[in-house]
């Protein structure tokens, strides 16, 4: 599965499609974003990507916490480097956006709050880990941390947002979110966007992961 | 379960007994508490309502980092065997965590006199501010106190648990410092009750994280 390359070729097409279509396609006129509204392509596209990657993340490190095996760890921790890396991307294409529809490209929004607290928090998982020099006792500590950096996920991007008001859609200043989604955009964004962007990142994290292992094995059968 | 109670009660006892024998430690952090509000005044005088309400909750936020710091720093592993093997993972972080919000709660009501005492009064409901503060400090402790047993077993220490904490609080912060503003002016806070629920709702979720994650802490 990791190494056969149909769903590597698919990725490609995927994503050449996404921002062929995402630039020369017709897009409705709203107002205030205008052209901009490409930008859902590539920014929340990235979102979307990034929850999956770091509920994929999740899973392994409840994994690793019930049996143990080390591949699972490997696992774990390429696919939140990569759920960090789409994250990062969707903040900077957030702010991007945000220079040119609502003025500035800090905007102290709740949602971009929001986003940057969960980074940080996922950054600091990687401090974390790096600080730890027992294998074993880092994929554990690790994987505690993981879960418990997913679980703040949810209070921050997706609940606080909504609780007040906001500049991004679905808060309470009156933004709708994506009801009335052009069938044009939602081709272009379910069908190209969100899966190219997703099995990027999963072709990113299983040649770190194939990488990875590799090393191990190198590692223990020096020795 | 009532086994389960009688072990928390007694491990509880126990931190509450260490506490008041090894003063240096309580008066350590009461210590700390007064010489950082005191320098604060120094520097700020007496500020506004909305200034004083942003400088009250750093300073909780530094104190508790503090005070629950030590909460598993200092224990030995022998001793930590002990406690796991006599009374189980989750009353021990229950224990825990109680203890560490019982002694949030004395350090903000301390500290809550203090500012008041050399900072000014400029709320109009000071006891809405009580009660909040204690919340604000059962809070951040949960937080803390879970983070100083993952920076315990990483042997990383104190900085290790401020850097994993602060991105944490972040969200915590600004919900109490908008939950403060009924104690400051008699404007009609709009979602006051939400932003409450979800405060519980946050404390609860640590509250639930930790007794599950905690188990897989200790076993080393």
């Amino acid at each position: 599965m990791l190494r056969q390359t149909w769903w590597k070729i698919l990725c490609v097409l995927l994503l050449a499609y996404t921002v062929i279509a995402g630039f020369l396609g017709s897009v409705p006129a709203k107002p205030i974003v205008n052209e901009t509204i490409r930008n859902l392509y590539f920014h929340v596209a990235m979102w979307m990507a990034m929850m999956v990657f770091l509920s994929i993340s999740v899973a392994y490190a409840v994994l690793y916490l019930r049996k143990s095996r080390p591949v699972y760890d490997i696992y774990s921790l390429e696919y939140a480097k990569v759920g960090i890396v789409f994250g990062t991307l969707g903040i900077i294409t957030g702010s991007e956006w945000a220079g040119f529809t609502w003025g500035a490209f800090w905007s102290n929004d709740p949602k971009q709050l929001g986003a940057v607290i969960a980074m940080l928090i996922y950054y600091a998982y990687l401090v974390f880990r790096n600080g730890i020099p027992d294998i074993d006792k880092r994929a554990r500590l690790g994987a505690v941390y993981n879960i418990f950096a997913f679980a703040m996920l949810f209070p921050t991007i997706w609940i606080l947002p909504r609780m007040v008001e906001s500049l991004h859609p679905g808060g309470m200043g009156g933004n709708p979110a994506f009801n009335d989604l052009d069938a044009r955009m939602a081709l272009v964004w379910v069908g190209g966007a969100i899966p190219g962007w997703t099995l990027l990142g999963i072709w990113i994290a299983t040649l770190r992961i194939r990488l990875a292992l590799l090393e191990e094995k190198n590692y223990s059968n020096r020795r | 379960m009532s086994e389960h109670i009688k072990n928390i009660i007694n491990l509880l006892r126990k931190d509450l007994l260490l506490e008041v024998r090894q003063q240096y430690t309580f008066y350590g952090i009461l210590l700390y508490v007064t010489a950082t509000i005191f320098v604060l005044y120094l520097s700020m005088g007496q500020p506004e309502g909305p200034v004083w309400k942003g400088l009250f909750w750093m300073i909780q936020l530094f104190i508790c980092v503090n005070a629950v710091a030590k909460s598993f720093l200092q224990e030995g592993r022998g001793r930590l065997l002990y406690f796991y093997s006599i009374a189980g993972a989750r009353d021990f972080i229950l224990a825990k965590l109680l203890f560490n919000a019982l002694l949030m709660i004395l350090m903000s009501g301390v500290s809550l006199v203090l500012f008041l005492f050399m900072l000014g009064d400029p709320m109009g409901h000071v006891g809405y501010f009580v009660l909040i503060s204690c919340l604000g400090g059962v809070s951040l402790s949960l937080v803390f106190t879970f983070l100083s047993a993952l920076a315990a077993r990483a042997q990383q220490g104190a900085a290790l648990m401020a850097i994993l904490g602060f991105p944490l609080v972040i969200p915590q912060l600004m919900l109490l410092n908008r939950i403060s503003t009924i104690a400051f002016e008699d404007v009609l806070q709009g979602g006051l009750g939400w932003m409450l629920a979800i405060m519980a709702a946050l404390d609860l979720l640590l509250i639930v994280m930790a007794i599950i994650l905690f188990p897989f802490l200790w076993k080393d």
